[in-house]
């Protein structure tokens, strides 16, 4: 079982959290065209290697916040923003 | 469309009497491992049930032989040989219920079409409810199916009883029964078999399948695929396929396209072999597990996929203690039983769980991926679609609706909501 370090909690079990996937930037909504919103809908890096994600500390805190972590090897990086839903 | 195929030594029962009479000596390899040559007309890469059968059907639909299946390790080795083997056809929307129908049917014919015992048991499903609303939405399953001619019937949870004699149903257990339904003709196949059959059909119909070349990457003249490098040299060709499974978007990347899809870890649990305990496969959303029991004897047990982007091939310990638990919730009997083994594999998820068969923005290139955690029952229609495509440029009539377009117009065929735990 993984631990996430939650930035508020420090780290703990896998269970309490939920993975929410790659981080996504938001395109500009008065620029984007279709492109960049099937972009941002459906597209995710998806890479082997460092990742940056959204974990939602969901029995927990309650706070989402973004690690990195590696998709081969599972080795996880600091929780780097702190800000709830960075 | 289609001859069968000439192979030089045919299995039967027959054959198979007259080798023990020698010892079982003598029976040739299903396939060569030639060299790779320096060009072929079509190249496919990925040595999985996709892969192999789409070989299959380029060489016995259309007459395309010139043909090489590239894969980096064993072919069956990535998910098609650590799958589940769950064959079904309870699909939600119409174009998908076609599409998997239609494989259903063709699993039914493969046997004897590759001249390969693939052990198609149409043992049948079912799939349990636990509160009135679960049950409302399967009568609303139901009735898409049998609109979409394939059948289904909603079982009392004394049907049920009868089906299924260790299953806890009581109105104490922790989710107490409600029902559920049946699709009598899922069931489950071989899954090393289906690899090995198409592989040893396609070679002989003149396919090199050349294992242990891994594509590193692509060659393009005029904005058109020319070529693939790989740690066995430049390969040459004029049409390059793509099926590949988790690692699709690795593989697209290498020719610069983007692919909607997202790499996770499905695992899948033995048991030790049991006599035989249970002769239909179980499914239930709620408690994340389903189960079948394989022709050896072992319980072969699957959960939901881990949810984070992996490539690791083993998953998170979390996942197996939910599974387990709720197949124990679910048969009480089996809290003895030991797991003999448990391994993961890298599915291939798109947003809306529909695959994806079409060419891509680089002229020659072509790929099939998307198949998640449900594409073995698909491997057989899979590799006629995109045989299909790859021989006249455009989709087969059983899997047009699976293309790039249907994200950006936002026309997703979103089988996930409908077709919950079961792979
Ligand atoms: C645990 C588990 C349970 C499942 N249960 C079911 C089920 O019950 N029913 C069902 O229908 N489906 C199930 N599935 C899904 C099913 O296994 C897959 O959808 C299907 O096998 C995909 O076949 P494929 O040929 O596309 O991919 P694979 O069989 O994975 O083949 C892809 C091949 O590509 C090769 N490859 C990758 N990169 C390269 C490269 N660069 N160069 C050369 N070769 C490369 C890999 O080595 C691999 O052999 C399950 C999957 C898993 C993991
Ligand atoms: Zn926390």
């Amino acid at each position: 079982m993984l631990q996430i370090p939650c930035p508020w909690c420090g780290p703990r079990n896998e269970i309490e959290f939920l993975a929410r996937g790659p981080v996504v930037a938001r395109p500009d909504p008065d620029g984007a065209d279709d492109a960049a919103w099937t972009a941002f809908l459906y597209r995710a890096d998806n890479q082997r290697g460092w990742l940056r994600e959204w974990w939602l500390h969901v029995h927990g805190c309650g706070q989402l916040f973004v690690i990195r972590r590696h998709s081969v090897t599972d080795e996880i990086g600091p929780a780097d923003e702190m800000a709830p839903g960075a | 469309m289609g001859e069968s195929v000439p192979f030089k030594k045919r299995f039967s029962a027959a054959a198979l009497f007259g080798a023990g009479l020698r010892g079982q000596r003598n029976w040739p390899a299903l396939w060569r491992s030639p060299e790779p040559r320096k060009t072929y007309q079509v190249l496919i890469i990925g040595g999985g049930g996709h892969g192999l059968a789409t070989a299959y059907h380029l060489a016995r639909d259309w007459g395309i032989r010139d043909v090489a299946v590239i894969e980096k390790g064993w072919i069956g080795g990535g998910n098609t040989g650590r799958n589940t083997t769950v064959v079904r056809s309870n699909y939600y929307y119409p174009a998908s219920a076609r599409f998997y129908q239609r494989s259903v049917e063709m699993y039914q014919g493969l046997s004897d079409a590759l001249n390969f015992n693939i052990m198609f048991s149409q043992r049948g499903i079912v799939t349990l409810a636990f509160s009135p609303h679960e049950l409302n939405l399967m009568a609303r399953q139901v009735n898409a199916m049998q609109l979409n001619g394939i059948a289904a019937e909603i079982l009392t949870r004394d049907d049920i009883a009868r089906l299924l004699p260790h299953c806890d149903l009581s109105a104490t257990a922790r989710f107490p029964c409600v029902g559920g339904f049946l699709h009598a003709s899922g069931g489950t196949a071989r899954h090393d078999a289906v690899a090995w059959g198409y592989a040893r059909a396609a070679d002989t119909l003149g396919v090199d399948i050349l294992q242990n070349v891994e594509v590193l990457g692509f060659e393009q003249m005029g904005g058109r695929v020319c070529a693939v490098q790989t740690n066995a040299g430049r390969i040459g060709a004029e049409k390059v396929a793509i099926a590949v499974a988790g690692n699709s978007t690795v593989v697209a990347g290498l020719a610069g396209i983007d692919l909607p899809v997202r790499s996770q870890t499905l695992q899948a649990f033995v048991s030790e072999p049991l006599k035989p305990v249970l002769d239909i496969v179980v499914m239930s959303g709620l408690h994340h597990t389903y189960v079948s029991q394989s022709d050896k004897g072992e319980l072969v047990i699957g959960g939901d996929s881990d949810t984070m982007t992996s490539y690791a091939q083993r998953g998170s310990f979390a996942t197996i203690e939910r599974t387990t638990t709720g197949l124990l919730e679910l048969f009480p009997a089996f809290s003895r039983v030991r797991l003999m083994r448990q391994w993961g594999g890298t599915v291939d998820l798109t947003p809306d769980r529909s695959p994806i068969i079409d060419r891509t923005s680089l002229d020659g290139l072509y790929i099939s991926t998307g198949w998640g955690t449900g594409g073995f029952k698909a491997i057989p229609a899979g590799g006629a679609a995109l045989a299909h495509f790859i021989a006249h440029d455009a989709a087969d009539e059983y899997s047009s609706a699976f293309t790039f377009d249907r994200f950006r117009r936002g026309a997703l065929l979103d089988e996930g909501a409908a077709s919950g735990v079961a792979h």
